[in-house]
C-alpha cells in the first residue's frame, strides 16, 4: 500500500517559523494543495506580504515576488497585466490589507483585475508584536488598544469580503475560517474555485480566512479558536459573497 | 526615418514604443499628462499595456511587478508624484529589477507650482526612497535628447538590473521641437530567465526564482549592499555622460548647467562671446554618475578663474561642482526656481558679478 497522504510538491521542506497553533501553515499547505491539482505551479507567481508572512516565499516551490506593506494587490496587477497567462496570487494579512494597502486592494478589484487574494483575517498585526488591527474586534485587547477597542474612538472592525463585494465589478468574493476541519475542508474548495476562476480569466477572486493568533492574543491554540467563533464568527459570517455568475 | 515634430511629452511616449517598451503604467500629473494621454491611445495600436493606476504609490509597485515578471516597463509623473513612487523605487532598486521613470520637474516643495524646476536633482541623484541605493539619472536638454535618452534608457536599466531616471523638466515636456526616431534597441538582449519571476514553464526550469529586498541575516544584507555598490560604482566607470559648449577658448568662467537651463546658458554664452568675454560650459548627460573628472579638468584650465552652478533650483548640482573641483576654483551658485526660466540676460549679468 503506497502513502496516503503526502506533503504537496508546491510546499518546501523548509521548517517555518510560524508560532505554534498559529493557522498560516493550514492556509500554506491549502494553497499548495490546490496549485498542485489545478497542475499550475510553473505558471505561477505567489506575492508574499509585510507581516507574518513575508517570509511565506520560503515554504513554497514556485516563483514568488515579495511586496511592499500592501502593496501586493498592485504588483499582482502589473504582473497580470503583462503576462495574463501566469497564475498570480496575493497572500495578505489584516494590517497589510486591510489598513495599509486597503486603496491597492480596493481599486484591483474594482478594475477586475483576474488574480486572486488570500486574506488572512485573525483581527491583530503579528509579526509586528500584537497591535490593533482594523479588523480587531470591539473591546479586544491589544498592544495598541490596551484598554481593549473603542469603537467610538477608532470606528467598527472592518468587514473586508462585505466591503469589496459591494463594488459593481463582477467577482468571486468568499469568506471561510481555518478553525475547525469542516472550515478547512470547506476553505480548501473556496480556495480552488478562487484560482478556477483566475485560469478562466473570468473575475478578480478574494478568499477571506478567520484564523487566530494564539501568541498575540495570549490563549493556547484551543482557546483561540474557541475565542474566534465565539467572537469573529457571529461578527464575520461565512459564505460567498459574490460570483461572477450572480452579478 | 524623417524628422517630424512633436510635444516632448508624446515623444517620450513614442520613444518608449520605439525602444520596445509595450508597458506603461501612471498616474495623472500636470506638467506630464500628455505622456499618459498619448500611451492610452497609442499602446491600443501596438497592442500593448497602458493602465492608469489609483495613485503613483500603487503604479510604482505595478511597475515593479510587470518588471520582476520581464517585462520591459515604464511610467512618468512629475515631482509630487515622483515623491509617492519613491518608495516603489527603493523596493525596485533593492530587489534588482530594470524599470525606467520618467519625471517632468515642476516647482516644489510641496505642491510648489507647474511650472519647470529642476528641484529634484538631489531627490533623483541622492536618494528619494529609504535605504543604499542610486538611479541612472539622465537630463535631456532637448525633445531629441529626451528621445534618445528614453530609449537608451531601457538596455541600460537591463544591463545593470536596476532603476534608471530621465530627469526632464516641464519645458523639455510641453515644447514641441523636430524629433527622429531610432528602432535600433528594440531588443532585449539580457538574460532575464536568471532571476525574473515570469513562470518556471516559461524558462524551462525547474528552479523557482524569487524576486526580494528582505536579507535579515546581517551578512547577507552586507553583501547584498556591496553588490549594489559594485554596480554604482560601475556605472561611474561605464556611464558617465557630458557635452561641453565653447570649451576651447580661454574662458574666464565656467558654468556648468544642465537640462533647459543650460539652453539659456548657450544664448549667454554667444552673447557675451560677442562682447569679448569667453565662457565655457559642461553640461551633464548623466547626473549621477556625475562628470566629475570632465568638471574638474574644466575648472583648471588657467583662464578659468571661477566656476558657476546655474540651475532653477537654489543650489543642488553645486554640491557635486564642489565636489568635483575640490577647492579649486571657487564655485558659484545662479538659479531661480519659481517657474521662470532665467534669462540670457540674467545669466549674462550673473557671469559678469564673477568677472
Amino acid at each position: 500500500m503506497g502513502k496516503t497522504f503526502t506533503k504537496p510538491k508546491s510546499l518546501s521542506d523548509q521548517i517555518t517559523h510560524y508560532c505554534p497553533g498559529c493557522t498560516h501553515g493550514v492556509i500554506h499547505r491549502l494553497v499548495a494543495e490546490v496549485i498542485d491539482e489545478l497542475d499550475i505551479s510553473g505558471r505561477t507567481v505567489g506575492i508574499a506580504p509585510v507581516g507574518c508572512a513575508v517570509l511565506a516565499y520560503n515554504y513554497f516551490t514556485f516563483d514568488f515576488q515579495e511586496a511592499a506593506h500592501g502593496r501586493a494587490p498592485a504588483m499582482a496587477t502589473g504582473i497580470k497585466r503583462v503576462r495574463p497567462d501566469l497564475m498570480v496570487f496575493t497572500y495578505q494579512g489584516d494590517g497589510d490589507l486591510a489598513s495599509i494597502g486597503m486603496g491597492e486592494i480596493i481599486h484591483a478589484a474594482n478594475r477586475g483585475e483576474k488574480f486572486t487574494t488570500i486574506f488572512v483575517n485573525n483581527a491583530i498585526y503579528g509579526m509586528t508584536g500584537g497591535q490593533m488591527a482594523p479588523t480587531s474586534m470591539p473591546n479586544q485587547r491589544t498592544t495598541t488598544s490596551p484598554f481593549g477597542r473603542d469603537v467610538d474612538d477608532v470606528g467598527m472592525p472592518i468587514k473586508v469580503a462585505e466591503l469589496i463585494a459591494a463594488l459593481q465589478t463582477p467577482a468571486y468574493i468568499v469568506r471561510q475560517a481555518v478553525l475547525k476541519p469542516k472550515h478547512i475542508v470547506k476553505a480548501k474548495k473556496v480556495i480552488k474555485r478562487a484560482f478556477q476562476y483566475q485560469m478562466e480569466a473570468r473575475c478578480f477572486s478574494l478568499v477571506e480566512l478567520i484564523s487566530t493568533c494564539p501568541t498575540n492574543w495570549g490563549l493556547t491554540p484551543v482557546d483561540a479558536v474557541k475565542w474566534a467563533e465565539d467572537n469573529m464568527l457571529p461578527y464575520y459570517p461565512l459564505g460567498e459573497y459574490k460570483t461572477p455568475e450572480a452579478a | 526615418m524623417a524628422k517630424v515634430l512633436m510635444k516632448g511629452n508624446e515623444a517620450i511616449g513614442e520613444a518608449a514604443i520605439r525602444a520596445g517598451c509595450l508597458n506603461y503604467f501612471a498616474y495623472p500629473i500636470t506638467p506630464q499628462s500628455e505622456v499618459a494621454e498619448y500611451l492610452a491611445r497609442r499602446m491600443k495600436e501596438v497592442d500593448g499595456v497602458f493602465l492608469q493606476g489609483e495613485s503613483e504609490v500603487a503604479v510604482s509597485y505595478m511597475i515593479f511587478g510587470a518588471s520582476a515578471a520581464g517585462a520591459r516597463v515604464f511610467t512618468t509623473s512629475s515631482s509630487p508624484g515622483i515623491s509617492l513612487m519613491s518608495e516603489g523605487i527603493s523596493y525596485i532598486a533593492g530587489a534588482q529589477c530594470p524599470a525606467v521613470f520618467v519625471n517632468i520637474m515642476r516647482g516644489g516643495p510641496g505642491l510648489g507650482g507647474i511650472l519647470p524646476s529642476q528641484a529634484d536633482y538631489l531627490q533623483a541623484t541622492k536618494g528619494g526612497g529609504h535605504g543604499d541605493f542610486r538611479l541612472l539619472v539622465m537630463a535631456p536638454a532637448s525633445v531629441q535628447e529626451a528621445v534618445t535618452m528614453v530609449m537608451q534608457a531601457f538596455p541600460l536599466a537591463e544591463k545593470y538590473r536596476n532603476p534608471v531616471m530621465i530627469l526632464g523638466d516641464g519645458l523639455i515636456g510641453q515644447m514641441m521641437e523636430p524629433v527622429e526616431f531610432s528602432d535600433d534597441l528594440k531588443t532585449d538582449a539580457s538574460d532575464k530567465d536568471s532571476w525574473a519571476t515570469n513562470g518556471m514553464d516559461h524558462r524551462g526550469s525547474s528552479q523557482r526564482n524569487l524576486v526580494k529586498s528582505l536579507f535579515l541575516d546581517p551578512e547577507a544584507l552586507n553583501q547584498h549592499n556591496l553588490t549594489l555598490k559594485a554596480k554604482y560604482d560601475q556605472m561611474k566607470q561605464e556611464e558617465v555622460r557630458f557635452d561641453t559648449y565653447n570649451i576651447d577658448t580661454d574662458y574666464q568662467v565656467l558654468i556648468v548647467s544642465y537640462g533647459t537651463m543650460s539652453r539659456v546658458c548657450r544664448t549667454a554664452i554667444d552673447n557675451m562671446k560677442k562682447e569679448g568675454v569667453e565662457v565655457g560650459m559642461v553640461r551633464p548627460q548623466t547626473l549621477f554618475p556625475f562628470p566629475e573628472e570632465q568638471v574638474l579638468a574644466a575648472a583648471e584650465k588657467k583662464s578659468c578663474k571661477a566656476v558657476a552652478s546655474i540651475e532653477m533650483s537654489m543650489g543642488q548640482m553645486i554640491e557635486d561642482i564642489q565636489r568635483s573641483v575640490q577647492g579649486k576654483r571657487p564655485v558659484h551658485w545662479y538659479g531661480k526656481c519659481g517657474g521662470d526660466v532665467p534669462t540670457p540676460e540674467e545669466v549674462t549679468e550673473f557671469v559678469h558679478t564673477l568677472l
